[in-house]
This record gives C-alpha cells, structure tokens and sequence, in this order.
C-alpha cells in the first residue's frame, strides 16, 4: 500500500465525518470574532484559511482539567469519623485535531521534554498525548507575525504531527509521519497521492520563499543571560505590558499551571488549570515574598525561559514554535523578536555595572 | 472542624503521581502562629523504607484543601515518622491550624537536595537561623548531634523577632547538652528577656572577633537558612571572615505546585529550586542571578 494519498476539497467534509465516527474530531471555527479549534460538527463550515486565534494546545493540555475526584462519607459506625475516597480521571477516548499548523503541534514536542522526562512523567498528559492524533495543514503563505524559520521551524515542518497535508489545487495531499497517522489514512475516500509529490513540494519550497532570512540565534541563550542583571533593558521592554496574560494563554509551548481543590458538600475535585506567569501573583509566597516582584522580571522570566534557560537544559532547543500568536494578539504591541534581537546586539555600557 | 478523616489513596492506576498514606499523629503548638506537627506514614513498611537527608522537602496533601511544600524538620534517623514545623500564613496552612490529631494526609517526596552534613565529617559546623528558618535547620542540627563524636566544634546562631517568637525554646537545653555553642539573639526584648537583643549579624560579628578566623578557613562548614534578605548580610561575613565559598550552604524558598520542574513557578533562570535546590552552595547561589 502507497502510503502518501490525496483527498479531494469536495469529500474534506465526508472525511471528517467518517473520522468522527470513530475519534472525537476537532476542527478550526469561527466562534465570533476568533478561530478556535472546537469539536467538528457537519453543520458547521470549518476555517483553515489562515492559522487558528487560539492553538490546539487544550486538546492535550485542557485549560482546566479534572485529577482528581475526592469523596467524603461519614463512617456509619463511628459517625465523628469521616472517610474519604479519592479517585483519579485520566482521559480516555482518541482525539484527532485537523487542521492544526507546523507550529502549534510543534510545542507540543517542547511539553514532552517536561512532561514525559522519564522520573517526572505527568500521566494525564501522557494520555492525552498518546491518543490524540494531528493531522497538520502545511502552510501555503506565512502572515507578517510568523517567524517558525528562526527556531529552526519551517511552514511545512511535520515534527509531532501524525499527517501532514499540503494544499494543492482542489485537494489535499497527505502524508503520514507516524504509525498513527498510517492508520487514519484507510478511508476509500483517498486516493493514491504519488503523482503530486513534485507539486507538494513545490508548495513547501514556495512558502519558505515567503520568509526572509532568519537572525542567527546561536548567541541569544548567552546573550540573554548578560543583559539579566540590565533592569533598564527590561523596564523598557515592559513598559507597555499590561500584564494580561495573552501570550502565555495562545502560546503553543505555555506549559505552567495551577492546582486548585475544590470541595463542595461531600464532593470535591482536584483541577489542574493554565496559568499565567505574566500575573503578579504567580510567584508570591504565602510569607508575602516575591521572587518575580515586577512586570520587567516577569517578562524578562517569560522571554528568557523560553529562549535561554529552557535550552540550557533541552539540548538547545528553543521553547518557542514562532507561530507569532503573543504577538498578534497582545493588545499593546509588544514583539518578542524585537526584544531577543535586541539583547543579542545589545553592547554593554562601557566602564558601567 | 471534624479532624478525624480517614483518607482512602487512589487505587486505580500504577502510574499515579504517589503519594503516601499518611496521618497527623500529634499537633504541638510551638508559638502563636507556628506548630509542629508529627506525620507519620501509616504503613509501617513504607515508614521504614521512606529515607531522607537533612534540608529536604515533602508535599503535604491535605484532600480537598490542596497541597503544599513543607521542608522536613525531624532527624533523618526517624525514617517516615516526621515532624514538620508549619507557621499559618496562607490558605492551607490556616486550614492545618485547625485540624488535630488523626487526620488522615497525604505525603508525597522527599524532593530536593540536601545539606551535605555526611561530607562535614571532621570540621567545624557553623549553623545560622533566622526565623522561621530553623524548621529546615534543626533536620542537620539533629543529625549532627545524632554522629556528635565526628564533628569537630558545632556552633549554632538563632535570631529571631521576640523571644515569645523562638521555636523549639524547649530543645535548647538538650542540643547544649552535646557540647554545641548555643547563641539566641532577639530584635525586641520581651519582659523577662535577659539574653542579648539585635541583629544575628552582630552574634556573628562577635565570633568572628574572637579570633576564630583560621579556623574558619581550615576547616569549617556553614549551613545558613533564613528569610532572603538575611542570606546576603550574614555570608558576606562567613566570606569575609574566610568561609570558603563552597562551604557556605544555604536553603532556598519558592513557590511551588508541583515539586517535579513542570509548574514553573521555582526557576531561578534555567535552575529548578524543586529538582535542582532548595538547599544549594552559597557559590552557586553568587552564580545563579535574582536567587537571593
């Protein structure tokens, strides 16, 4: 069996239906003014024109997810005694996102260094992850805010997707890159897709053609770290944040949370939730101290996590897909590219510390 | 308040991030807003095999109410009977305030690196506390004191705000009696006070005016634990006074959710305070910027 295919634009729609029968489907949809990817529905048009407001990221990693369900029940011989059981929700059912681009599956690949190192394995991601499939469009033209070339990404980059399909005229052409993705590929309503390889590649080759070339960011672990103890360096990056929050909530490879039980009656449940390392209260100890005190270290965290500290310890890899969504979406302006390439070429003051 | 909860351990899979059973065996009030609290793990195997080193941490899991890093402040020798010495400042811990003996918890741990007290065999051991700071502390106070015989001279220095704010008053007479120099300085006297009052710099001060500096250079180790802004000013003088850098031990605070590097709240850049700390050598701690 050849295993690249092609399906056409017109039976996109039955495809999907036929997945979903099978797999909990989720497709990028308007919802208001923003693409978000939500649970397919026939009905409804999908929209993968331009890459998706939000990533797929809560499909592995939810924004709020059950661990842990606590019962209480009074012991009916000793009734000042109270029991409790506790019982943990790992997921279950397989998932299949299509629709999803290079970038957002590709900070998944940056969660698994965390969350599947081999002492510190999270169970519940483990499970999401194994049983979601993606199904990756490659994409035709990158928009002003991408910048996947820097982090050695590109618009056609397949690492962590299960397929990838690539956009030709009146169809789509998909590759599997995983056993997976081999298996979602059975339907009779693909054809051989050999015959357009040339053509597939010359969509990727096109759309690289779209990004300039890349700033090296060979130095930037270094260079981030030297401009650290620079406050002024940061104050003036943050002047404008707001401190809301808007990157790390779309950001593909945002993986901080928070733990909240919450009880109510008999009944309680342990959530785990996305958190915000761009909040002030992110860091505050119960003693009142605060290691991260104002929004010039937070975000001076947040950039250097990503592009120093986080390759200090993953082999160099750089915690950011640049799929530029911190970027569209802050509200002020603010361009992380700018603030790495400035602490790259930024000269110490001479005879200053 | 129903403190008599019996908790019932997830069964289910293999994999679940484990925590002990444990349960609250005794409460003692140590000062207004602190307590000490004996935890011990309910199976009597797993209380044998639970192994820990001075400085280290543990998750206590209250179900419900939520979980939280405590430092562990018994001696190591007492396996998985532990003491852990908890002030009631925030939302859990006012919680824990409230509950008595027989409460059922979870533990899960122990986290972190410790205080080498193994490689201080044969020198000198300079212990410093500032406050709440003697909770990790008293774990190598007592381990030192438990293998006297191969440490040379063991000084300890404890400051705190009022003398009604000392914890473990009642030990200070034990720990003297191990042939340890003992010097408690407050800030505020209270009626009844006759020790010295100031800054725990101003003890150390005096030590190091008593001509003890080649002996801190031959052959000292110090273990320093205490509110951030206490680290700087008292390891200056263990520096000045010629401490060897490396020797200077100190343990570290952050918040924390999770104790295994995912939440993201412990870094110090690429340095994790839960995987990598909270006890580190006061080098690394010079090195590793904002830490202190």
């Amino acid at each position: 069996m050849d295993p690249v295919k092609y399906l056409k634009s017109a039976d996109l729609m039955s495809w999907l239906e036929e997945l979903a029968r099978e797999n909990k489907v989720f497709a990028p949809r308007y919802e208001g003014d923003a693409v978000i990817f939500a649970p397919f529905d026939p009905k409804q048009e999908i929209s993968i024109k331009h890459a998706a407001t939000m990533p797929p990221k809560k499909t592995v990693f939810p924004q709020s997810e059950k661990l842990v369900d606590f019962t209480y029940s009074k012991d009916p011989e000793n009734l000042s005694r109270i029991l409790i059981e506790a019982k943990e929700i790992l997921p279950k059912g397989t998932t299949v996102v299509f629709g999803s681009r290079p970038c957002d599956v590709r900070g998944f690949t940056m969660f698994d260094r965390v969350y599947l190192a081999e002492k510190t394995t999270d169970v519940y991601y483990k499970a999401r992850r194994e049983n979601t499939s993606f199904i990756t469009l490659a994409c035709e033209k990158p928009e002003t805010t991408c910048f996947c070339h820097w982090v050695d990404s590109s618009p056609s980059d397949a690492s962590g997707s299960d397929v990838l399909a690539t956009p030709i005229e009146d169809g789509y052409v998909l590759e599997p890159f995983s056993e997976k993705g081999q298996k979602l590929l059975t339907s009779s309503l693909l054809e051989n897709g050999e015959r357009w390889i040339l053509e597939v590649k010359d969509v990727h080759e096109n759309a690289a053609g779209f990004l300039a070339n890349a700033p090296d960011l060979s130095q930037a672990p270094q260079k981030l770290l030297d401009v650290f103890d620079n406050m002024e360096f940061w104050e003036n990056a943050a002047a404008k944040c707001l401190s809301c929050g808007a990157c790390t909530y779309l950001c593909p490879s945002c993986y901080c949370f928070n733990i909240t039980d919450e009880t109510t009656g008999m009944k309680g449940t342990r959530f785990r939730s996305w958190d915000n390392c761009m909040s002030a209260q992110f860091t505050m100890e119960a003693s009142g101290h605060n290691p991260r005190p104002t929004k010039a270290h937070r975000l001076k965290n947040r950039v250097g996590h990503k592009f120093s500290y986080y390759p200090a310890i993953h082999d160099g890899v750089i915690s950011c897909c640049g799929c530029g969504r911190c970027i569209k979406s802050c509200p002020v302006g603010i361009d992380i590219r700018e603030i790495v390439q400035e602490a790259i070429n930024h000269e110490p003051a001479i005879g200053k510390e | 308040m129903n403190t008599n909860l019996e908790c019932v351990q997830p069964v289910s899979g293999e994999e679940f991030e484990y925590s002990y059973k444990a349960e609250i065996t005794n409460v003692y009030p140590l000062t207004r807003m602190e307590k000490l609290y004996q935890i011990q793990l309910v199976d009597p195997m797993e209380r044998e095999r639970f192994i820990f080193r001075p400085g280290q941490f543990v998750m206590l899991e209250l179900p419900g109410i939520g979980e939280a890093p405590f430092s562990i402040t018994s001696s190591p020798v007492r396996h998985g009977d532990l003491e852990l010495c908890i002030r009631a400042v925030g939302n859990m811990t006012k919680f824990l305030d409230r509950v008595g003996r027989g409460t059922r918890v979870g533990i899960s741990g122990p986290f972190g690196t410790h205080f080498p007290v193994e490689k201080m065999e044969g020198e000198d051991i300079l212990l410093i506390a500032g406050g709440l700071g003697i909770a990790p502390l008293r774990s190598p106070i007592l381990a030192v004191l438990e293998t006297r015989s191969r440490y040379g001279q063991v000084d300890i220095i404890y400051g705190a705000r009022r003398p009604s704010e000392l914890l473990f008053d009642y030990e200070y007479a034990m720990w003297r009696q191990f042939d340890v120099g003992l010097d408690i300085i407050v800030d505020q006297a209270e009626p009844g006070w006759q020790g010295p009052v100031g800054l725990i710099t101003e003890i150390l001060k005096e030590r190091i005016a008593k001509g003890q500096t080649d002996r801190f250079r031959e052959g000292t180790s110090a273990i320093v634990c205490g509110p951030p802004v206490m680290f700087r000013f008292v390891c200056d003088l263990l520096i000045a006074a010629q401490v060897p850098v490396e020797k200077i031990f100190v343990s570290l605070e952050r918040r924390m959710h999770c104790g295994r590097g995912k939440c993201c709240r412990c870094n110090i850049g690429s340095t994790y305070t839960c995987l990598d700390g909270p006890v580190f050598d006061y080098w690394s701690v010079l090195n590793l910027k904002e830490a202190i």
